[in-house]
Formats: structure tokens, sequence, C-alpha cells
């Protein structure tokens, strides 16, 4: 029973952080049409950005909360508005080249500036240690992931159906051309939801860097992960992309105690399944080829 | 007509330049040239399902990896002579394309994109922490290199030896290949890049021909990689690395999608820089990074690709 409990808040520690990268890739397809292969690699650069702000400059933990994905952002809105905008009306082969060029050059130049050496982030003193949840010591860490996930789906579900904000991105997402007409300014969403992605993911990256170590391999780790979840949830779906991170994050929370040898594999058989059986995701709509 | 003539003249001169070199160049050069051919045959196999079916992976090495692993392990534990071993990497990496292939061409390109590259990190971290076969990080090395096969007597050790090895057997799987690519099957790749919906109207079972260019593919890359290993004396994971299949992708952007040769001409392009700028730092993949954003963004042509436009007046 008491590995049952390490088990499950093991998966939903793994499932929320999932979910917040997962679905920062999924806004920026649904409004750019654009899988974001760089994804994983602006989560490691919110991670790095935090590491230097709180070892360099001195930053509290809270603070570099705030600063880093707001710098990440920043890089954003210069790669979409120097990089991404020459290709919209392109094929969208040559996005995916560009976002693939991307996750190139941010993973190496974070090699370059950081070194390829695994670096530790503590977590502050207000949630360092463990608590007892039902007669399991859990680190208080863990449980603060799980809230900022579920503040996250709270938060993000809440501007995207209460806001006008939320429905002028929805609008723009159905009917670029549309949108336009009716005044909204189009190419300024556009930046907007692409620099909002990557403040997602870059939250992401802060909140998980005291839980795991910082390095070079964070970033590609995290985007075949998230694209694991797009596929079994479906893209295009937040539900399905809460249902996709909660089965992955289950498969590495159980699968790592119970069946260690095959664990690595776990995650694509569950994949491979979903394609078999129901290729458009658990919860997706059409993207028949 | 007579540009047709041009370029077959032209070719005829590069291959007797290629069959030549080793009489005029220093023995670093004829490592590049060897390096190169692999490389380019690796990324010809990709642009058979990039350029000319429509279908953009990011996870080829996994296959170039499959025939390296093949080729080293035959070579270590049984001492096959290395013309099978180089078959045996063809049929290993084409089943793996086929396994991998039937579940990435079931949806539309994002999600191909998507997939292969999962499944070629799959591959990846199989190779790195399966240890009792794999060897993990350190890969498959030390394995003796000895005879050919088929009766010829062949000193493959001695590089100049094994250039000629590669460079025929580079030029036969091109051939091949080209002729794959001129047959009704490769002109209903070239209809389904353009316009498949169109070719599943036409009666067409599309989805069975992206997997069987993705398994094609996947069997010449695995060549590549069966050559590649005695070359590197090494089969390692890095050479299934996503970044590896990137080498593939922007090889194949540096010379042109859209004609057969580009990608053996951006090998070229691809090897000699790398040698030279290696020569300077360790962060090759960011530049490697910025001329392929560079490309995409303003030479989506590609170098050899814009000189044959102009020729062909396309």
């Amino acid at each position: 029973m008491q590995s049952f409990i390490a088990a499950l808040l093991n998966s939903l520690d793994i499932a929320l952080l999932l979910f917040v990268i997962a679905v920062g890739l999924n806004i920026i397809f649904g409004v750019l049409n654009v899988i974001n292969f760089a994804h994983g690699a602006l989560y490691m650069l919110g991670a790095y950005f935090a590491y230097t702000a709180m070892g360099l400059l001195g930053l509290s933990f809270w603070l570099a909360l705030v600063v880093a994905p707001l710098l990440v952002a920043v890089v954003a809105v210069a790669i979409e508005r120097l990089m991404l905008r020459t290709v919209y009306d392109r094929h969208i082969t040559d996005s995916l080249l560009l976002t693939f060029a991307l996750l190139l050059i941010i993973d190496e130049s974070v090699r370059m500036i950081w070194g390829p050496s695994i670096q530790v982030v503590n977590p502050p003193a207000l949630l360092a240690g463990t608590v007892s949840v039902f007669g399991v010591n859990y680190p208080l860490y863990g449980l603060f992931v799980i809230a900022v996930g579920l503040a996250m789906m709270l938060g993000l579900w809440l501007l995207f159906t209460r806001t006008r904000l939320g429905r002028i991105v929805r609008a723009a997402a159905l009917d670029r051309e549309m949108a336009q007409t009716l005044g909204i300014n189009v190419p300024l969403v556009i930046t907007g939801v692409f620099a909002f992605g990557a403040w997602i993911a870059a939250v992401g990256g802060v909140v998980a860097a005291p839980m795991r170590a910082i390095g070079p391999a964070m970033g590609e780790k995290i985007i075949i992960e998230s694209f694991i979840v797009v596929v079994i949830g479906g893209l295009g779906s937040f539900p399905g992309t809460l249902l996709g991170a909660l089965v992955l994050g289950g498969i590495h929370g159980f699968g790592g105690r119970f069946l260690p040898e095959i664990n690595l594999v776990l995650p694509y058989i569950g994949m491979a399944l979903v394609l078999l059986l129901k290729p458009q995701g658990l919860m997706g709509k059409g993207a028949s080829a | 007509m007579t540009t047709r003539l041009l370029i077959a003249g032209l070719l005829a001169l590069v291959l007797a330049a290629l069959f030549l070199l080793p009489y005029g160049v220093s023995y670093f050069y004829i490592f590049v040239a060897t390096e190169i051919l692999i490389m380019g045959l690796f990324a010809a196999s990709f642009n058979l399902v990039f350029g000319y079916t429509g279908m953009l992976s990011f996870g080829h090495a996994a296959f170039f990896g499959m025939g390296s692993y093949t080729t080293a392990m035959l070579l270590l534990h049984l001492q096959v002579p290395l013309v099978w071993t180089l078959l045996a990497a063809m049929l290993t990496s084409m089943l793996l394309a086929a396994v991998i292939g039937f579940f990435c061409v079931r949806l539309n390109e994002v999600y191909f994109a998507m997939l292969t590259l999962a499944f070629g990190m799959m591959v990846f971290s199989v190779a790195h922490q399966w240890r009792s076969v794999t060897n993990g990080s350190d890969g498959i090395t030390g394995f003796p290199l000895t005879e050919f096969g088929l009766g010829l007597d062949l000193q493959l050790a001695n590089p100049l030896v094994y250039y000629y090895v590669v460079l025929v057997v580079v030029v036969l799987a091109a051939a091949l290949l080209y002729l794959v690519t001129r047959s009704p099957f490769g002109l209903i790749l070239k209809a389904i890049s353009e316009n498949p919906e169109r070719v599943a109207f036409c009666g067409l079972n599309e989805r069975r021909f992206r997997l069987i260019a993705f398994i094609v593919a996947g069997l010449f890359a695995g060549l590549a990689g069966g050559l590649f290993a005695p070359f590197n004396r090494v089969a390692s994971p890095d050479m299934i690395h996503w970044s590896h299949s990137a080498e593939a992708v922007l090889m194949t952007i540096l010379g042109g999608s859209a004609y057969f040769l580009g990608p053996f001409f951006g090998a070229m392009v691809f090897v000699l820089l790398e040698t030279w700028i290696t020569s300077y730092t360790d962060h090759w993949m960011l530049v490697l990074g910025i001329i392929l954003a560079l490309m995409v963004m303003f030479f989506r042509r590609g170098i050899l690709g814009t000189v044959l436009d102009r020729v062909l007046r396309r």
C-alpha cells in the first residue's frame, strides 16, 4: 500500500510537469500550426536561466521563477519575429525544419555556455524536507510541483474560456483571415502565443530544476515525452493532453517501481498501442493523412 | 537534350575523378572522401522519404545505426566476410524500418515528424542502455576486419582499399536508388508528395506506398551504416542520436532536395565544412543549426539545386 501511494504521488509529479510542457506545445500548434521541436530546449533554457540567476546573481528561487521565464519569453519573441515569421506562407515542412534547427542551436549553445556537466539547484527553504502523506514520507517539493501543475491547468482553463483575450486567441486559431477581418491583430496574437507557450515551458523548467538535475540532455528528454503525450492524448485537445500526461506519468511512476527492466520502452509501447487502436489519440480530432 | 548530355558528361567526369582521387590527394583526404561517399548515401536514402515522398523524418539515423551495429557485431562475434555483413545490415535496418514505419505513416506529416524523432530516440536509448548486448555508450569496438568475401583478396584494413570498396558499393547503391526514383513506383511517390488526396482518389493505397518508401530508405541507410562501422572502427549510440539524423537533413537541404544528386553534393560540402570548422571549435552542432536555419529561410533549393534550376531552366 505504501509503495502504491508513493508510486501514485510520483506519477502525478511527472504527469503534471509533462502536462505543463505538452500543453504549451499544443497551444503553439493550435495557433501557429507549427510543432515546436525546440520546445524542450526552451524548457531547458528556463532551468539554466534560473540556475544562473540564483547562483551568479544570488536571486531567491521565487524571484528566479519570475525572471527566468520572462527572459525565455523575450527570446521566443525574437525567434518568432526573426525566424518563424519568414516561413508561415510556405509548406508546413519548412517550419518543422526551422524549429528543428533551433533545437540544434539552443542545445549546443547551452552546452557551450554552461558546459556538459550536471548542475544542481536546491529547493527553497520553505519547500525543503519531507511530509507524511497517508503514511508515506514524500518530498514537500514534489507536492509543490503537483500544485503548480494544477494551478497552471486551472489558470489556462479560465484564460481560454472566461476571458476576452482567450476568445481572441481561439478565434485566431480557428480562422486567421476571419479574425483579421474582425479587427484582431493576428500577427501580434501569433507572436504573443509563441512567447506565452515558451513562457509556460520555461516555468516548467524552473519548477523542474530543484526536482531533477539540470543537464544539457534535459530538453531532448522532455520533448520526446511531450510528443508521446500529445500522440497518446491527441494533438489539439486540452483534455487529451492531460489524459496523455497522466498515462505517461503513470507508466513512469508505476513502471519504474514494478517493471524496471522494460521501463525504458514502456512509453513507446503505450504510444504504439494508441496508434494501432485509436490513431487520432484518445481524445484527438481528425489528423489523418 | 544537350543539357542532359552535358550532365551525363559531368557525371562521368566526377566518377573518373573519384576513381583517380587517391593518385592526387594526401592520405587525409582519402578518409574525407570515404566519409563523403558514405554520408552521401545516407542523405540520399533520407531524401527518398523527404524530397521524393514529402515526409520529413527526424529519426533516419536509427537505420544507419542499426546497420552499423549489425556489421560491427557480426564482425566481432562471427568474423563473417564483409559483403555478408553488409547484406545483413540492409536486412536488419529494413526490418526496423518496417516496424517503425508501420506506426509512422498512419497520420499526417506533423505526426510523422514527431513519431520518427520519438521512435529514433527509442532505438538510441536501447543502444545506450542495453549494455550486455550493445556495450552502452562505449559502443562496439575492436572487431577484426579480415576478408571481403566473394573470393576477392582485399586488404580491407588499408584505407586506400577500403575507399575503393566504398566507392564501388556506394555507386552501385546510388544507381539502384536512382532507378527506384525513376520507376513507376518512384513517380507515384513524387505524386504523393505533391497531392496525396489525388493519389488516393486514383485508387492507390498511398499509405502503403509511403511505408514501402520508408522501408527502402531504411535499407539504404542501413547499408551506409554498415559501411561506416568498419571505416570508423566503432559502432556507437551517437550514430543513432537525433543530431545524427539532423546531419542527413542538413546535407539534403545544403545540396537541394529536388534533385537526386543534391544530397551527395550536400554531403561533400557538409563533411568538408565539418573537417574545417571542427579544427577551430568543438561546437560544430551550433554552426550546423545556424546553417540549417539560414538555408531553410533564404536558400531552400540548396546549392546544387539552385545551379541545376538555372541550367535546366525550371
